[in-house]
Parts: structure tokens; C-alpha cells; sequence
């Protein structure tokens, strides 16, 4: 095997003055993971800057097609290991569409599947305001991030049973209903979530440290982002509301009442402002949602054809026996059909397009990865800047490798 | 070690010289994957690796101890850390850092190295998917216990 990993294209190579190329990465600890980027610079400049992708690269949509749909959300979930409940939440919807489920969910599934995603949404940004934050210096934001998070990991852990992948969400609803004490918990991350959000602000926002690095760096214009079809907070902060809850609402997100933040400024620091007003907007829906999961009901259709009886009916019932081992030995089948699938992950319009030929495997699930479009988004923003602001421009824009390269 | 009515500290200079080098394990920043993110999270409050003092992760090879092999090893990734391994120096460790970076993990396909032990000598596997912090917690502590039996790698090792 090649030890040289790095293709040096002539275009970077051929340059003129005092210019030099110089490799960021992969291994370097502000490119979030393993992004390599080669810069073009003079003296500190950056002139050029172009992001080398794939060292992440794990085959999980190949891998995918090998696997029962069912079995396909496990690495699916792996892809944005920030937002894993994202991932699953934009699959099962995709595959209950082309099932032709969609209006047969329960309600209870619907209200705990938002519940999971608006948390989750809340923990991703937590990570994010975390790392940037170190990026800048402002290393204690980091443990008051990590704190909140935990919370939110401590709720996904009982209700899944994993901290990270729980793999909570299934095809026509979701793994059991929430465990005792479950709501308690979340009511207490609630009454917790408006003081850490003011100490969380407090340490940041009014800072004249940080605003002198994120003001006016890495502006992205509205012409830009849209031509870079860069989606999510990156773009909000640039002046677009466009947020897929509102635009293609599903799982019933039309009958929650949330805003969706938006900055006009542009640049890391409108961006920065815009993910903290969604957590405070994604903690309002976790407050709806958690009203209306006082009214217990199934959380997992009742179609023995996709997911399976309830165990206790195993032993009493030959039908149940037989459809729980059909499904946990050969999966489900799924019409044949095609469908393009988005939801609003943390980091922006994340979508799959799941062909099915009627077999119980996934003919072919194509990644709509957010962080990828909005990292490619730095080449444009990055040249006459200097090599320091790089690194709030590549935390501005949040970029997650897993999802990147996947 | 014992102390002597007298305030003395009477110890063999193995003992201290282990117990210095094992309390200051020092980490590469290497993030690769899901289990990066666990990796940040021991040094939060939660779970403060900072006890074991680890907590200094370093951006620099030539300034790290331990090697946290943090996720899945793409075919790509593999030469960069096989050279960042090559970079840190002597004594050294490796924590291979969950089941893909143990045994490729659920991805077995053309992407993933199955397994970091075949590029890497790897010190403590820790399973999971990611492993909780607990986990790497622990693990740390073995590499710790590994230096002061003279294990592998430590100034003073038993060859």
C-alpha cells in the first residue's frame, strides 16, 4: 500500500511568489475530526484553501445494502455520531413511507420520536459550542456543554439503553415505551436547561475575546450559501429560514409552535447566535412534547407484518411465535419503490433516497449529507483570511467527519 | 515504600520513577470517530480524567504517552496513524478504543482496517460501541498498572 496519502493536485502545487502549500490535518485539533485541508498561503494568509475528504470514509451505504432494513439503521445511526437519532428518525420515516405507513404511526411514537430529536439537537449543539469554544480559548464553556449533555445522554441511555447509539427508534415506532422514571428526569433537564442556557450565554455572547474572532469572519452571503446548497444553522445565519420542520413538516411538527432563528449578518458570529436561539426553540418543542406524553398509548404499530408481537404473547399465541420468527430471522419485506426522505438534523437539511426492489435488504440508501455540502462552503469563504480565523470558520460550520466521508 | 519515624521516605528509584511516569500519562489528540466524542468526555466534570493525570491531551506525537485509537480506522486514515504512532516517542502506548478500532467493528467491508493490531501494537482493547467513559477510564488505569509492574513499554520495563 501507497504510504503517500495526500494527492497534491497541480493546480495547488503551481503557484507564484511567496506562496506555500501547507497540509492542516488530518490530524490537528480544530478540524473536528479527520479533515484535511490544503492551504495556499502567503505569510499568514490564506489564499487558497481546498478540503481533502474521505479519511472517515466507511462504506456504510454499501454495507447498508447488505443488511435487513431493519439491521441497515444500526450503521445508518453511526453516520452522525452528533445526531445519532437524526439519522434513525429521516431512515425509519423514509421506510415507513415507502411501506405505506406513514399516517399508521401511533401518536405516543410520533411525540417520543420529536421528543428524541429535539434532545438530540440540544446534545449535538452542546458538543459543537463546546469544541468552538476551545478553539477560541474559552476553554470552561466546554465543561458547562459536556454537563447539559450528559443529562441528555442519561435520558437517552434509560430510555435505549446505549448513551450514544441507542438505536431507540424502529420502523413503526419506536423500541418499547419510555422506562419509569424517565419523565421525571426530563423534567428536571427542564427546569435545569434556562439557567445553563443564560451561563452558557453569559460566558460567550457579550465576551469582547470572542467577538473580536467571530465577528465579520468567514462571511457567507445569501448568494453563496444558496449556490453552495449550504442548509441549517449555516444558513440561517445568513439570512434564509429555511428549516425542513417547516417547510416539509413530518412526524407532526406542523402542530408544535416553534420559531426558526435567523441571523442576517453572515458571518461565524451570526451563526454562533443563531445555534443558541435553537436550542432555546428545539427546548420549547421538548416542552410541548413532554405534556402531551402524560397521555399514555402504543408506541409500536400494530402490524405484525413489520415489527414484532409483543413478547408475552409468544407463548400463548402460534401466529405471534411465527411472525416474531419470521421477522427476527429474514427482516421485512418492502414494496418496490423509491423515496427522497429529509429531516432537519442539527447540522441542516439531512436526507435519505432509499430505493427498495422488494427484497428484505435496501436496494441502494443515498446519503443528503448536511456537513458535507456546508463544509465545501470554506473554499469559498476562507481565501483572504487568516490562517487562525480558519478555525472559526470550520467551527462555525459544524462539520461532522462520520457524515462526511460515511 | 515506607516511611521512617524520622520523616524519611525510604523507596527504590524504580518504584518512583514508575510512579511518576504512570501519573502522567499524556494522550494524543487524535479524534477519529463516534468514540472521540466519549474520549472528550472524560475530561468533563462527569467523569474528570484529569484524576488519573491524563487530562493533558496533546496536539503534538512528540509530546504524547498514549495513543487513544478513538473510532474506525478508515483504509485512508490508516498510514496517518501509523505514522503518528511512528512519531511519538519512546515509552509508548496504545489504547485501541472500541470495537471498530478493535475488530473493525460492524463495518466489515472494503473501507474499515479490521482490527488497529495490524498496523499498531495495541496495550488495552476496550469494548463497546462507543465505550462508555467509565470504560476508557479503566482502561487508563490498566496502562497505569502496566507501568508500574514494568510492563511493556516503561522506562524501567522488564525487557
Amino acid at each position: 500500500m501507497s504510504m503517500s496519502t495526500t494527492p497534491l493536485t497541480p493546480e495547488i502545487v503551481s503557484h507564484e511568489g511567496n506562496a506555500m502549500v501547507l497540509s492542516m490535518g488530518p490530524q490537528h485539533p480544530s478540524t473536528h475530526g479527520v479533515l484535511q485541508i490544503m492551504l495556499e498561503i502567503e505569510g499568514e494568509t490564506v489564499l487558497k484553501a481546498e478540503p481533502e475528504i474521505g479519511y472517515l470514509h466507511t462504506g456504510i451505504e454499501k454495507t447498508a445494502e447488505n443488511l435487513f432494513w431493519s439491521q441497515a439503521q444500526t450503521v445508518i445511526e453511526r453516520m452522525d455520531y452528533l445526531a445519532p437519532s437524526s439519522n434513525a428518525f429521516c431512515y425509519v420515516l423514509a421506510v415507513e413511507r415507502l411501506l405505506g405507513l406513514t399516517d399508521r404511526i401511533p401518536e405516543r411514537a410520533q411525540h417520543i420520536r420529536v421528543l428524541n430529536a429535539e434532545l438530540t439537537r440540544i446534545a449535538s449543539h452542546c458538543v459543537w459550542l463546546g469544541t468552538h469554544g476551545i478553539d477560541l480559548g474559552a476553554i470552561s464553556v466546554f465543561f458547562y456543554c459536556f454537563d447539559l449533555r450528559e443529562n441528555i445522554l442519561d435520558l437517552q441511555e434509560a430510555a435505549g439503553g446505549a448513551r450514544m447509539h441507542p438505536n431507540y427508534l424502529r420502523v413503526g415506532g419506536v423500541n418499547g415505551d419510555l422506562p419509569d422514571g424517565y419523565l421525571a428526569k426530563l423534567d428536571a433537564l427542564i427546569a435545569k436547561f434556562p439557567a445553563r442556557m443564560r451561563e452558557l450565554r453569559g460566558l460567550l455572547q457579550a465576551n469582547p475575546i470572542f467577538q473580536d474572532r467571530t465577528i465579520d469572519v468567514g462571511y457567507l452571503s445569501i448568494d453563496d450559501a444558496l449556490a453552495w446548497n449550504v442548509t441549517g444553522p449555516s444558513l440561517r445565519g445568513s439570512g434564509v429560514a429555511y428549516d425542513v420542520r417547516k417547510a416539509f413538516p413530518y412526524s407532526g411538527y406542523d402542530r408544535y409552535d416553534f420559531d426558526v432563528p435567523t441571523r442576517s449578518e453572515g458571518d461565524a458570529y451570526a451563526r454562533f447566535l443563531v445555534r443558541l436561539d435553537e436550542m432555546e426553540e428545539s427546548m420549547r418543542i421538548v416542552e410541548q412534547a413532554r405534556r402531551r406524553l402524560d397521555v399514555p398509548g402504543p408506541v409500536m404499530i400494530d402490524d405484525t407484518k413489520v415489527a414484532a408481537p409483543p413478547k408475552e404473547t409468544i407463548a400463548l399465541s402460534m401466529e405471534a411465535l411465527i411472525h416474531h420468527f419470521k421477522i427476527v430471522s429474514e427482516g421485512f419485506r418492502v414494496p418496490p419503490g423509491d423515496v427522497y426522505q429529509a429531516v432537519e438534523s442539527p447540522r441542516g437539511e439531512l436526507a435519505y433516497y432509499v430505493v427498495s426492489t422488494g427484497e428484505n435488504r435496501p436496494y441502494r440508501v443515498r446519503t443528503r449529507p448536511p456537513s458535507m455540502y456546508n463544509l465545501q462552503a470554506l473554499k469559498g469563504i476562507a481565501p483572504g483570511n487568516l490562517i487562525a480565523d480558519l478555525v472559526v470558520m470550520i467551527g462555525s460550520l459544524d462539520p461532522v467527519f462520520g457524515e462526511v466521508d460515511r | 515504600m515506607e516511611v521512617s519515624p524520622g520523616h524519611f521516605l525510604l523507596a527504590r528509584l524504580d518504584d518512583v520513577a514508575r510512579w511518576a511516569q504512570s501519573s502522567s500519562v499524556w494522550p494524543l489528540t487524535m479524534g477519529l470517530a463516534c468514540c472521540a466524542i466519549e474520549m472528550m468526555t472524560v475530561t468533563s466534570s462527569e467523569y474528570d480524567i484529569a484524576r488519573l493525570g491524563s487530562e493533558v491531551f496533546r496536539s503534538s506525537p512528540r509530546q504524547a504517552d498514549l495513543m487513544i485509537v478513538s473510532g474506525r480506522v478508515a483504509q485512508k486514515m490508516a498510514p496517518v496513524v501509523k505514522r503518528l504512532y511512528d512519531q511519538m516517542a519512546d515509552p509508548k502506548w496504545v489504547i485501541s478504543m472500541g470495537a471498530c478500532a478493535s475488530s473493525g467493528g460492524v463495518f466489515d467491508n472494503y473501507a474499515v482496517v479490521q482490527g488497529i493490531d495490524t498496523i499498531v501494537p495495541v496495550d488495552v482493547y476496550v469494548p463497546g460501541c462507543p465505550p462508555t467513559p467509565d470504560g476508557l477510564l479503566y482502561a487508563v488505569n490498566l496502562i497505569q498498572q502496566q507501568i508500574r509492574e514494568g510492563g511493556r513499554g516503561g522506562i524501567l520495563a522488564r525487557s
